[in-house]
């Protein structure tokens, strides 16, 4: 099958202890150690204060991914088509609802009217077309343990399409109780990339995929053991080893598990 | 969207909704305008009334797909089996290889209804939920295409597009431009959504729930019902050669757009300047202009906003010539699934040459400056765009024809 590919020409990340790209570098080159820390992230400065109000955790962590992605682009954020992925959108606002719903002998009203428009798994998405006021079309994916693999596709596909700059968001939270018991994300984790057609000049590399319906004999992991636990604990964090290649300036070729298949990923600085 | 050079057709489709299940009995219900809605008797408290589909209570799942039990997976099962459309994917899976076709479905809601029943039964003192419970494979959005890639016997890429009410409206542009990226020769489209608590007593927060069967484009419309539907086409290339013998015309995905509101998370743009752009960019990419589309297939829903709003959009793109009407009378808003259920219905009226009106409708909105058909007519119908709108600001047009 053919190949898809771009120019990455933004970057960023969001985690326990990975506070940005610039911050984030030195450990994903492995030039610096790994300490995990409580890194919630901040309330999106590209809201208005009356949409800042109505955000919760979730939605600041894809705001902030996508808007330090789309600033280290140079691109104009309303110029950019935007591909959102996760595996549990807003987690927390749909807890807070199924919680609702539950009350007893409640009468009336049973579920918040803003808590339920932010349950809607495209919620982060709406709130950035909002914030930037791009009319651009934007997508939103949910793919379990495959979020990542999945949104690469569906952005790559649509970079091939329309040959426009792509906004790749993709994050997954923990879940409140008692959801988190059955679906346990251990950390909030998000990454941004802005992809350009190939040959564009500048950015940080080049990216190529290829789904194929085998099973990787060996899956990507992070160089930096400490990484690890990160990785296999919230799907999103999957896009560490890519990170890492690209932090390092080294060509890399991972695989990422996709169900029963995979996805190869090459990438060239 | 860029011009399509080739269509892509849809080899097999089919749906189910509260008026039967099937293209033909859609059809059917459109002709003698038999409505599917009903008061509520999902859940009372919420109000309103409801399309709800029959017989799904006691549906059963394939033993092998057991664990995947839920109400979502019960009516994409149901739908499956219907139309011949499994079998129209084994056919395909044969040709292409079962690797070479992907799975794209939209849900908004997924097997969330299974996940309400368990909060009821959580463990007193722990709070935990019961252990029969699965999320993965029940309230996770992407349950529903694990579900279907495996009821098919497939081994593409698969994904779940999760927009609101757009969902299986965008499952159709993001299969297509994976079809044309090469990245797969076929893919199974379309969604599922299934009635549940919290859009139920959501959209009853939002003060959106019609007291009575839903009327879009009525004067005194007064919001949506709601519905459930599943549906699924089958997207691959026309060039590719064909299974069916050959002969007659089939249906094809001639253009698609999207564009976003950056207004509002629930409330549609006041000018429907998204609405706008997705209907330019997909009649741009059908290379068609608005004289050409024969009917307008409205998102329709009933409420206030959406309708107006669609009026003004609608006759900004194609002035007062083209045909317009909603087909939410009849089965309710089936939220994500809204878009493959309506392009099944579109589909049928092709074939047969009639256009459904608006159900329901007593005095249409005299504000509306567009041609809303209030009663079915019966005329040729070459191409039909498609409108999808949902929460976040997400429109979706999709522009149907029939191709050799």
């Amino acid at each position: 099958m053919s190949q898809l590919a771009a120019r990455i020409v933004g970057v960023s990340v969001w985690g326990p202890g990975l506070e940005g790209w610039t911050a984030s570098r030195p450990v994903l080159a492995s030039d610096a150690d790994y300490q995990p820390a409580d890194s919630p992230a901040p309330p999106p400065a590209i809201l208005s204060a009356n949409e800042r109000r109505r955000t919760g955790p979730v939605a600041r962590l894809a705001l902030t991914v996508a808007t330090d992605a789309a600033a280290m682009s140079g691109l104009p954020p309303a110029s950019l088509r935007a591909v959102f992925a996760s595996g549990n959108g807003d987690g927390v606002v749909v807890g807070s609802i199924l919680e609702d719903l539950t009350r007893e002998g409640s009468q009336g009203r049973l579920v918040s009217p803003t808590q339920f428009h932010n349950s809607v798994h495209n919620a982060a998405c709406g709130y950035w077309s909002i914030a930037v006021g791009s009319r651009l079309p934007t997508t939103c994916l949910a793919g379990h343990d495959f979020s990542w693999p999945a949104a690469l596709l569906v952005a790559l596909a649509e970079l091939a399409e329309h040959g426009e700059p792509v906004l790749l968001c993709v994050y997954d939270h923990p879940l409140p109780p008692p959801l988190h018991a059955k679906r346990p994300i251990i950390a909030p984790f998000g990454v941004g990339l802005v992809l350009a057609p190939p040959g564009t000049d500048g950015g940080l590399g080049d990216i190529a995929v290829r789904y194929i319906a085998e099973p990787a004999a060996k899956v990507g992991e992070p160089r930096q053991a400490a990484l690890r636990a990160l990785s296999q604990g919230n799907p999103a964090a999957q896009a560490l080893p890519l990170l890492e290649a690209l932090a390092r300036g080294e060509a890399d070729t991972l695989a990422l598990a996709y169900l029963d298949g995979r996805l190869d990923v090459i990438v060239t600085p | 969207m860029r011009p399509q050079a080739q269509p892509l057709v849809l080899t097999a489709s089919t749906a189910i909704s509260a008026i039967g299940r099937g293209g033909a009995a859609h059809l059917q219900a459109l002709r003698t305008r038999a409505g599917g809605l009903r008061p509520n008797d999902f859940d009372p408290s919420a109000g309103g009334w409801i399309g709800r589909v029959e017989r799904v209570e006691a549906h059963r799942l394939p033993d092998a797909l057991a664990p995947l039990d839920c109400r979502n997976h019960r009516l994409a099962d149901m739908a499956l089996q219907t139309d011949g459309f499994a079998d129209a994917v084994a056919e395909a899976r044969a040709f292409y290889g079962a690797d070479r076709i992907a799975v794209v479905l939209g849900t908004s809601t997924s097997g969330i209804a299974t996940c309400e029943d368990a909060y009821r039964d959580r463990d007193p003192a722990t709070g935990a939920l019961p252990d029969r419970f699965d999320y993965d494979l029940t309230h996770d959005l992407f349950a529903l295409a694990r579900f279907v890639r495996a009821a098919l016997a497939l081994r593409g890429p698969a994904l779940v597009v999760s927009t609101a009410c757009a969902s299986s409206a965008r499952s159709f542009i993001d299969a297509a431009q994976l079809i044309r990226a090469g990245v797969c020769d076929a893919a199974v489209v379309g969604g599922s959504d299934s009635l549940c608590r919290m859009t139920l007593h959501g959209f009853a927060a939002l003060e959106l729930i019609s007291p009575s069967p839903c009327r879009p484009c009525d004067a005194d419309r007064a919001g949506i019902s709601i519905g459930e539907a599943a549906g699924f086409a089958l997207l691959e290339r026309s060039d590719a050669p064909r299974r069916d013998g050959g002969a007659g015309d089939r249906l094809a995905l001639l253009g698609m757009g999207a564009a976003s509101d950056a207004h509002h998370m629930s409330a549609p743009h006041p000018e429907g300047l998204g609405a706008i752009g997705a209907m330019r960019q997909a009649l741009h990419s059908a290379r068609l202009t608005p004289a050409q589309v024969d009917w307008v297939k409205l998102h329709g829903t009933g409420t206030r906003a959406n309708d107006a709003m669609e009026d003004l959009a609608v006759f900004e793109v194609f002035g007062d010539r083209v045909p317009s009407s909603s087909t939410k009378g009849w089965t309710g808003h089936t939220l994500g699934a809204c878009g493959i259920l309506e392009t099944v219905m579109a589909g049928q009226c092709m074939i047969e040459g009639f256009v459904p009106g608006c159900l329901g409708v007593a005095t249409a909105d005299p504000t509306f400056r567009t041609d809303v058909l209030t009663g079915n007519q019966e005329r040729p119908v070459g191409v039909v765009l498609t409108n999808s709108f949902g929460f976040g600001g997400v429109n979706c047009s999709l522009v149907f024809g029939r191709v050799h």
